[in-house]
């Protein structure tokens, strides 16, 4: 049984809905880790959720970057571990230099809460296994700080590695300027690191994991991390 | 005795490593060149649409006030930078600059 753990900072909101894409989703266990502790508690898989860490107050994920459990969290990817960073998670991922760039207030000011399309650039991180080069996939947004931006030389070179795993496109997949709702840079919704065991998205796959939710187009992205931890899984 | 340890401390010649000073910083922060503002952005159409003419670009930024202790001004700033490198300002986005002052 693969185990999800799933870290609660004062102000995650997307917490329960994680818990539930990973039991529900897929039938592996999920298990909730306070920010707080030093212990993933032997989790195969650490995900960081959506919501409103510390208030959101001096930057997006600023504070809960230096919550105690993230050094843990650290010292877990820089190992190999599969992390997952989603909307407030990937913004905490940034702050702490685990993903490289930065996510600021969205373009257009205003926080954005619909549904976006994001074609699938990368499908060998943990994350997007389960996926087709050029899949398109819809899932929902809601974020007012979700402008990813890097300097030139950073672009460049995640450009050139192939490090852009999402990017936002119209319903054919195809670029588009209406279909980039926060004004990333190279339309880029989700990154990874060199290793691709680290990822960070802005749109919530979480809420996109049944028909009852309208949407089932995230469990490919629940069901890559299947296959980062065979052994967790089979076991 | 003890609450009021910031002044009877300040002018005592017998106890330096006591003798904090009180310092008043400011730390400014500001979205780097390049780096798109879309609140400035927005507070400059503003501007435009009230009738001021001559605003050529709004950047908006944030201040930090704090009253810090310290032995001396140099000290003081080495705090501080340290502060705005670790947490108060993200390099890849922010430029920062640090105002210290006597405070009362």
């Amino acid at each position: 049984m693969m185990r999800v753990g799933i870290v609660r900072f004062p102000g995650s909101n997307c917490d329960a809905d994680c818990a539930r894409a990973v039991r529900e989703g897929l039938g592996q266990e999920a298990l909730f880790l306070w920010h707080k502790t030093h212990s993933l508690e032997g989790a195969d898989v650490v995900l960081l959720p959506g919501g409103f860490s510390y208030g959101d107050h001096l930057r997006a994920g600023a504070i809960a970057r230096f919550s105690p459990i993230m050094q843990e969290v650290v010292d877990f990817a820089r190992a190999g571990g599969p992390v997952i960073g989603i909307c407030n998670g990937f913004q905490i991922l940034c702050e702490a230099h685990l993903l490289p760039g930065a996510l600021i207030r969205n373009r257009g000011i205003r926080f954005r809460h619909r549904d976006v399309h994001l074609r699938v650039e990368r499908t060998d991180t943990v994350f997007t296994r389960a996926c087709c080069g050029g899949q398109v996939l819809r899932m929902p947004i809601a974020h007012g700080e979700g402008q990813f931006v890097a300097d030139v030389e950073t672009l460049a070179e995640l450009e050139a590695d192939g490090r852009v795993v999402f990017r936002y496109v119209d319903e054919s997949g195809c670029a588009a300027a209406s279909a980039n709702p926060n004004g990333s840079q190279n339309d880029i919704a989700g990154i990874c690191n060199g290793a691709g065991n680290v990822v960070g998205l802005m749109p919530h796959p979480e809420r996109a994991v049944s028909d009852l939710l309208g949407c089932k187009d995230g469990l490919p992205l629940f069901r890559s991390l299947l296959a980062a931890v065979p052994e967790a899984v089979a076991s | 005795m003890r609450g009021s340890r910031a002044t009877s401390c300040r002018n005592s010649q017998d106890t330096p490593w006591e003798a904090e000073i009180h310092y008043a910083v400011q730390v400014r922060i500001t979205p780097r060149p390049g780096i798109l503002d879309p609140e400035g952005e927005t507070i400059g159409r503003a501007l435009g649409t009230l009738g001021y003419q001559g605003v050529e670009s709004v950047r908006a930024g944030r201040l930090i006030s704090m009253r810090i202790e310290a032995d001396d001004e140099a000290s003081a700033r080495d705090s501080v930078e340290g502060m705005c490198q670790q947490l108060i300002a993200n390099p890849i986005i922010e430029d920062y600059s640090i105002l210290i002052e006597d405070a009362e």
